[in-house]
């Protein structure tokens, strides 16, 4: 049925933005299973990681006061793991402004937000999959949880809150670079370069004394401080704050860019 | 109320004009080609309208809200297909379509019915449960003509729709709009296809260079373009440039020449009525003829009469601008034959 048009508008609705971001979600996890790259950045990925950095480091490094390195180690990969997977967030919404997806869904009546909570949304809950996935291989290698279940559970939320902050970056450069290999290659850069330079590998006093100074600045060495000090007890709510400090300050930049970049976005 | 209103839409991208200055209004329940070169403008004109880019100037007005003051009220009423198929590969040609239907807030089992009912329509519907990664590039343009008509929007934006349809993909899309307009949709589409806008029974913007050149219906545009063509083909062993010297004064313009097919082509004023003289001047001349025919001008001969240019059709650089009138005549020779 072509009904007659030249009628009234749409009707509003109650929940306008929450039915339209879960809209986009569910586009974003049929992706997700779908499309070849997002399954293995979500699945082999995070698997190979815990697998490959614990058979190669574990036998060399021994880090003080931690009986097994894959305690230590599994905060920082789970970061690794989910900013490399962020990644494909920037690629995504780059392909979908070179195919026009965002020219229609600009053209629809839905909050500017909507496209772009879909696909943190999503993304959100693919990074929950991904840590508990990590958390399961971890645990077969012997990783093991010292500080209780509610300070795991605030493990979990925060690795997820920190994907949230990779998310609305990846967002933002891929709407800014607009080319899909450029944004990966963006999104990749800043998590390698960070990644190396934390603790998420090695402890800081490890390291050439140039480098102490930036590794204990970095928002990787923060966030995994923060992790581990969760998994591993020890004195945590410092740690936790600063660690939310960074996020909160990371999205509080990424997200209104973000959203004034998709305001304006059109295929070249 | 008119469906859509522009007042001296301008744009600038950098350096470049994109619009300079386009009036054009299209009543509720018309359709408006605007045909153009690439390039021209048609494109920025149509984003402009959609609410996807602000102009620097001017002002629109579509479906009787501001697109710059009113623009979510403007998109409760408008449908966009793009120039690329904005369609999401890795969904199926039913989930793209519910998904559009559910963001323009239709309830799931309306969403769903729509779904079916244009994939139907459109001749998708075996297809319609497959990834549309597997679509051919005409399947998924008419999938994505039918997101823009999720919602039944009053008004209808379409760029370039049926480029890249083979002939049936094209009859079905024809068919589709046909009935909307019977229904009092309002549509705006660009086309490099004068038929198109023929068969919609609409009215016609040209622009170029950002600007209008042109307008009116498909007719008048022809008959600004000098009239019919009258197609003379020559038999083999006769030079045709002895037929345009014969003809030449029955022309209402220049007769174009193509040697090597041995045809002309003459504009004629009044096609029907200078045949017998056609007739009577070749055998005083003691000329023959292995082809005749007369016809209405093609989109590129109207162009060509009107901006004193054939119409690009592709990206390549255009040296005809600067080329001698006779090279463009034969280039339009050239295209005509191919259609």
């Amino acid at each position: 049925m072509i009904t007659a048009a030249g009628t009234a508008a749409l009707p509003g609705r109650a929940a306008p933005m929450l039915a339209d971001v879960a809209t986009i979600t569910g586009r974003n996890l049929r992706r997700l299973v779908r499309v070849p790259t997002l399954l293995v950045f979500a699945t082999v990925q995070p698997v190979l990681f815990v697998l490959l950095f614990s058979s190669a480091f574990g036998g060399a490094i021994h880090v003080p006061g931690v009986a097994r390195y894959i305690d230590y180690l599994l905060p920082g990969i789970v970061v690794l793991a989910i900013g490399f997977g962020a990644s494909q967030t920037g690629v995504a919404i780059a392909e979908d402004l070179s195919t026009g997806m965002i020219d229609r869904f600009r053209s629809l009546p839905i909050s500017s937000g909507a496209v772009l909570a879909g696909r943190v949304t999503a993304d959100a809950l693919r990074n929950l999959f991904v840590v508990l996935l990590m958390i399961a291989v971890g645990a077969a290698l012997g990783f093991r949880f010292h500080a209780g279940p509610t300070a795991a559970l605030a493990a979990v939320a925060l690795a997820v809150a920190t994907g949230l902050a990779f998310s609305w970056l990846n967002l933002l450069l891929g709407l800014a670079v607009r080319d899909p290999e450029s944004a990966g290659l963006a999104g990749l850069f800043p998590v390698i370069i960070l990644f190396f330079t934390s603790s998420a590998l090695v402890p800081v006093a490890t390291m050439p004394g140039w480098l102490q100074a930036f590794a204990r600045a970095n928002p990787i060495t923060v966030i995994t401080g923060a992790l581990r000090a969760l998994c591993l007890g020890g004195p945590a709510a410092r740690p936790a704050i600063e660690a939310s400090a960074w996020l909160l300050g990371l999205l509080a930049i990424t997200i209104p860019a973000a959203i004034t970049r998709y305001r304006h976005a059109t295929s070249s | 109320m008119a469906a859509i209103v522009a007042e001296r839409l301008g744009k600038r991208f950098g350096p470049v004009v994109a619009l300079d200055g386009v009036d054009l209004e299209l009543p509720a329940g018309g359709v408006l080609g605007v045909l153009g070169p690439n390039g021209a403008g048609k494109t920025t004109l149509v984003r402009i309208l959609a609410t996807l880019l602000m102009p620097d100037q001017g002002r629109a007005r579509v479906a009787g809200f501001d697109v710059m003051q009113h623009p979510q009220a403007v998109r409760r009423r408008i449908g966009l297909s793009g120039q690329y198929a904005a369609v999401d590969p890795f969904l199926t040609g039913q989930e793209n379509l519910i998904m559009i239907g559910r963001l323009y807030g239709l309830p799931r089992r309306q969403a769903r019915r729509r779904a079916a009912d244009l994939t139907g329509r459109l001749e998708l519907t075996d297809a319609a449960g497959r990834l549309v990664r597997t679509y051919s590039g005409g399947m998924r343009r008419r999938l994505d003509v039918a997101a823009s008509l999720l919602a039944a929007p009053p008004v209808l934006f379409l760029d370039e729709p049926t480029t890249g349809l083979d002939p049936h993909g094209r009859l079905a899309l024809w068919r589709v709009l046909g009935e909307l307009t019977a229904r009092g949709t309002s549509v705006l589409l660009t086309t490099q296809y004068i038929e198109e806008v023929e068969r919609l029974a609409g009215t016609v913007v040209i622009i170029d260079h950002g600007t209008v050149i042109a307008s009116g219906t498909p007719g008048q545009l022809q008959a600004q373009a000098g009239g019919d063509r009258l197609d003379l083909q020559s038999p083999p062993g006769q030079d045709p440039w002895q037929l345009a010297a014969a003809l030449s004064a029955l022309g209402a313009g220049e007769p174009a020449i193509d040697e090597a097919a041995g045809r002309v082509v003459l504009p004629v004023a009044d096609g029907p009525g200078i045949l017998p003289e056609v007739a009577g001047r070749l055998a005083a001349a003691g000329l023959h003829l292995s082809g005749l025919a007369l016809r209405r001008p093609t989109l590129e001969e109207a162009f060509l009469a009107l901006t004193g240019q054939p119409p690009s059709r592709t990206q390549l650089p255009q040296h005809d601008a600067s080329g001698p009138p006779a090279d463009s005549a034969r280039q339009v020779q050239g295209t005509r034959s191919a259609r």
